[in-house]
């Protein structure tokens, strides 16, 4: 630790700030590198650094879901994650879902199934789907409703989301 | 969030050595702590980024238990191969906990050291022993529908509320550290602590320890298992009362039985004495009903959560019953 670097949480004299890092992130197969402070979220390394806004910042605690991406092909709450301690990891969001212009089948069936009113929570819907698909553990329609518990959607859209969730587990259509 | 500086460590000796420094804490799936640090409840200055460490894997042991990782996520613990067939009780109790996102961040080191999540610990605005000691409680005289009812004191009413804990206290887990002065083993009634007149103090890891692995012991109760967790919703919320209940049975008669509470206490809630009453006797409701009984023996309701004191009864002679009819899920 660079002690000149540190910071007291005393108020007595005015801390340096930590310097920021060059942080290195593959996002949809793409390596970018970013000046970072440490405490910057990989949620806001992609909406405020990278200005993918479709990751979207609800609740920014981990209780909503809006925030929802595919790290190494599983979900996460991209709002509690540091940015600086997924280097090397494989990040996916919602834009890149997308293959030569053609919709991925869940972003499809979120069409298909009027699965959203509003569209908030969607992105981070539509990530929830694909890494439950790729868990492969939901066999019932309770088992899709309690794998998807983490992902509110306030306009009430659950009767259609759930059908979506059954038809991508019908097809596999995960990453 | 305060500003904080940030290193990453290769190796449990770099990250006890590190984690000594003042304001310094460790890292991982960072689920409870960057939400804590967001609202200032915790406010380290330096953060120990461990996940670079090898402590992520599960592995059998010499005496026919399981080592599991402390870097293992909750999710890939509770859909390991040997979890699910030989403690299948510890797999329900962690799938009971959390959402999908959060199983696939959180660890099992973490989960063990996951903070309160009662109300007033989070509001910063008021008074809590827990979060500034000296500074009163607010929940004794407070909402406090969600809090302990057991094992409480003066100065907090605080519950630990995981449910991954709530299956290791029944199972005897042991929680494997290792310090400045080596390696030392806890077993898992004596991790958490009860809140007394120290509330700040969660469990009896010292500041400068790091949890390298928790370890089950051969037997895992895998027929006759049940987790009950009972909460206002059936997914993503904490429990009112949550029961780990296992039994050996040979017919009907009991052999060995486990019992550990969850959302009562400031620590999973186990009275071996009681489990013993159970011990050569038939699995009948009225035994089941003497050992709830004497589980919520000195229990106290503050108000709002007086209601919890029957609903633990109840749920315990329920767990026992479902348990032995091998219906283990909620």
């Amino acid at each position: 630790m660079n002690k000149e670097n540190a910071v007291g949480t005393a108020e007595v004299t005015r801390p340096t700030l930590p310097q920021t890092r060059t942080v290195t992130l593959t996002v949809n197969g793409t390596k970018h590198q970013l000046q970072l402070a440490p405490w910057t979220s990989v949620l806001d390394a992609l909406r405020e650094y990278l200005h993918l806004t479709g990751t979207k910042k609800g609740c920014d605690h981990g209780q909503c879901g809006a925030c929802t991406i595919l790290l190494d092909g599983k979900r996460i709450n991209s709002c509690l994650t540091l940015a600086v301690m997924q280097e090397g990891k494989e990040i996916t969001t919602v834009e890149g879902l997308a293959k030569d212009g053609e919709l991925h089948p869940v972003q499809q069936a979120f069409i298909e199934h009027d699965a959203f009113q509003c569209g908030y929570c969607t992105p981070g819907q539509i990530c929830s789907v694909i890494g439950l698909v790729n868990e492969g553990k939901a066999k019932t329609l309770e088992d899709i409703k309690d794998l998807m518990s983490g992902n509110i959607c306030r306009c009430g859209a659950y009767a259609n989301i759930v059908q979506v969730a059954q038809e991508a587990l019908e097809r596999r259509t995960g990453l | 969030m305060r500003p904080f500086t940030f290193t990453q460590v290769q190796d449990v000796d770099t990250a006890v050595q590190e984690v000594s420094a003042e304001g310094a804490k460790f890292i991982a799936g960072g689920t409870n702590l960057l939400d804590l640090m967001k609202i200032d409840v915790m406010s380290p200055s330096h953060l120990v980024d461990i996940t670079k460490i090898a402590l992520n894997t599960i592995e059998e042991t010499e005496e026919g238990g399981l080592r599991l990782g402390a870097l293992v996520t909750n999710a890939d613990t509770a859909y390991h191969e040997l979890v699910e067939s030989r403690y299948p009780l510890l797999s329900h109790a962690i799938l009971a906990g959390a959402t999908a996102q959060l199983r696939n961040m959180a660890t099992n080191g973490g989960n063990l050291l996951q903070r309160t999540r009662c109300y007033y610990f989070y509001d910063t605005q008021t008074p809590c022993n827990k979060r500034e000691p000296g500074s009163g409680c607010s929940a004794i005289k407070g909402y406090n529908r969600d809090l302990a009812i057991l094992g409480t004191s003066e100065h907090c009413i605080a519950t630990h509320p995981s449910d991954m804990c709530v299956a290791l206290a029944a199972l005897e887990a042991t929680v494997r550290v290792k310090g400045p002065q080596g390696e030392r083993t806890i077993p898992f009634a004596e991790f958490h602590r009860l809140p007394g007149d120290t509330p700040h103090l969660d469990s009896n890891l010292q500041p400068d320890e790091i949890i390298t692995a928790i370890d089950l012991p051969a037997q895992g109760f895998a027929q006759h298992y049940t987790y009950l967790k009972l909460r206002d919703r059936a997914s993503y919320a904490f429990a009112l009362v949550s029961v780990a209940a296992a039994l050996d049975l040979e017919g009907s008669t009991i052999k060995k039985a486990r019992i550990a509470l969850g959302g009562v206490a400031h620590k999973p809630w186990r009275v071996p004495e009681a489990e013993a009453f159970l011990q050569g006797k038939e699995v009948t409701t009225e035994n089941f009903r003497r050992v709830a009984e004497a589980y919520l023996l000195g229990a106290k309701g503050y108000g709002d959560n007086t209601f919890k004191v029957e609903l633990a009864k109840r749920a315990i002679v329920r767990a026992l019953e479902q348990a032995t009819k091998m219906e283990p899920t909620s």
